[in-house]
């Protein structure tokens, strides 16, 4: 390790902690906008309204929003990696009888010490696919699940660099922020699914309210200003999830080749870790146990692998994770470069 | 005008020098912490060694030679009476004789296919496998650490506050066994051979 992998890895803590304050306040800030938004658009369309009709002036929606956005994101970051392994049905190892269990265990116990982080939590997914993810929120709190698919696959090295690879993500803090942005993307599908039905009853209010104003002649600016507004915050409404979707692809894509080269730093064998992305590859069918909202926690994506295969314009934008066959001949480079360092012979 | 100029002149170096100081430290205190995990590493394989060999001691009676040579090997660890980093070659030398006895036992243990059959030796040569791995990536974590260390006192301008952080150079730990070295690839793979 020289100074630089360990500068990178401080640069990639320092940016996950930023990067995970940043989408709780953006979470936090989107919600208050609809909230407040909602109560404003509410406030012009009932100001105009005669004496005795509802007046609407204290923003209720919004600070109901507004509380209701940092509850889900105080409840997220606590109980974030319980829900992510609950709803992959994930379960619990703790005191392993079947010797492909012990031997994960001990796998897991080693590549703890050489990362130099606590031993954590580890489970098992009942899937036939190969694969692996990582959550928690610091490495004290880590949890690690590799699919039954994986252990009846791979060999004891290719375990090894692909928990190596996990275990990168857990040191660097990948952990913290994709798990956050795991439970924030579920509570906004959640709530949006939930506010929608709210949201029609404000606009048939809204437009009720509309016809009033334009009855009253003299606040003659606030119709398009209304309209504008109203726009803009259904608009917002519909997209929120889709944000959210395209937040959970853009923050997992690189940093998957930062926690190959981090496998491959643990156990000094990325040849290991080529080979087993090579099986995980090979092996192209869906992880029908992990749900979309947890892809982007993956070592390869659950969803299948079509979107993976090729790099370009439409995978950057739909793909949680980097081509396959990019990340094997990055890791396969570093593997002939490191033979050919040692004169021929891997220890 | 000239003053100001001097004072900020001096913050600047005197919250360098805090900062090259602390950071010194810090890796001194990580290059200590990465040796311990070595030496609790060390001792979990002592306290493992004798158990095992009794466990096979039964169904390897013509390989005696190999579990006595390990078996004293572990003896021979054991005693060494030196603790932290100063007394990394004594320990070192030890631990090489004893990791390069393992090795010979898990390359017999892996000449026997018979012995393999059986369920016990197969975890035998799980738990072997995995004291080994956690022994060489503990060590190879202190290496890691105290290289760092060793090449961040030595550069510029970090080492003008070497002194005064009471930094030394960290001995790494050597494979100097030529026996540890030259072990043959031995395949660990879990999967029953076809």
């Amino acid at each position: 390790m020289s100074d630089d992998t360990s500068l990178n890895l401080f640069q990639q803590q320092e940016a996950n902690r930023r990067r995970t304050v940043l989408l709780v306040i953006g979470f936090v800030a989107f919600f208050a906008w609809l909230g407040f938004g909602g109560d404003y658009i509410y406030y012009l369309s009932t100001r105009d309204a005669p004496g005795t009709a509802y007046h609407h002036v204290f923003p209720w929606f919004g600070i109901a929003l507004t509380v209701a956005a940092v509850l889900t994101a105080w409840y997220a970051y606590a109980t974030g990696p319980e829900k992510v392994l609950w709803s992959t049905g994930a379960r619990a190892v703790v005191d392993p009888t079947d010797p492909q269990e012990k031997q994960l265990v001990n796998v897991v116990e080693e590549m703890a010490i050489a990362a130099g982080v606590p031993r954590p939590h580890i489970w098992i997914v009942d899937d036939p696919d190969p694969n692996a993810f990582a959550t928690g929120t610091d490495p004290l709190h880590a949890h690690i699940a590799v699919t039954r698919g994986l252990l009846e696959l791979c060999n004891r090295e290719e375990l090894q660099a692909v928990v190596g690879h996990e275990l990168g993500h857990v040191k660097n803090l990948d952990v913290r922020l994709m798990t956050m942005l795991a439970a924030l993307v579920g509570a906004i599908a959640l709530m949006h699914d939930g506010a929608t039905r709210v949201l029609r009853g404000g606009i048939n209010l809204g437009g009720g309210g509309g016809g009033g104003s334009r009855g009253g002649g003299k606040k003659g600016g606030a119709g398009p200003l209304l309209l504008v507004l109203l726009a803009v915050w259904i608009v917002s409404w519909i997209l929120a999830p889709i944000i959210a979707q395209v937040l959970a692809l853009a923050v997992s894509r690189k940093r998957e080749y930062l926690a190959d080269a981090m496998s491959a730093q643990f156990t000094r064998n990325p040849l290991s870790l080529a080979s087993a992305l090579q099986k995980i590859e090979g092996a192209d069918a869906p992880t029908t146990a992990i749900k979309r909202g947890a892809a982007h926690l993956c070592i390869a994506d659950p969803l299948g692998r079509r979107l993976t295969a090729h790099e370009g314009l439409f995978a950057d934008a739909l793909a949680t994770h980097p081509p396959m066959a990019k990340r094997i001949a990055i890791l396969r480079g570093m593997g002939y470069a490191q033979l050919k360092k040692e004169g021929g012979s891997v220890g | 005008m000239g003053s100001i100029i001097f004072l900020v002149v001096l913050v600047i170096v005197v919250g360098w020098m805090i900062g090259a100081y602390n950071g010194l430290v810090s890796l001194k205190n990580q290059t200590l912490n990465a040796f311990k995990q070595i030496d609790v590493q060390l001792k979990r394989r002592h306290d493992l060694i004798p158990n095992l060999v009794n466990a096979v001691k039964g169904a390897m009676e013509f390989e005696r030679s190999t579990l006595e040579a390990v078996i004293q090997a572990r003896n021979q660890a054991v005693k060494v009476n030196a603790t932290g980093p100063e007394g990394i070659k004594q320990i070192s030398q030890a631990e090489n004789a004893l990791s390069s006895a393992l090795q010979r036992l898990m390359v017999v243990v892996e000449q026997y296919p018979q012995l393999k059959a059986t369920g016990n030796i197969g975890q035998l040569q799980e738990e072997l496998t995995s004291t080994e791995n956690k022994v060489a990536f503990a060590r190879q974590l202190y290496n890691d650490t105290a290289t760092q260390y060793n090449t961040r006192q030595q550069q510029f301008p970090t080492n003008m506050v070497a002194g005064l952080a009471k930094a030394q150079p960290a001995d790494l730990w050597e494979l100097e066994d030529q026996a540890e070295k030259a072990v043959p690839q031995v395949d660990l793979s879990m999967k029953p051979k076809v």
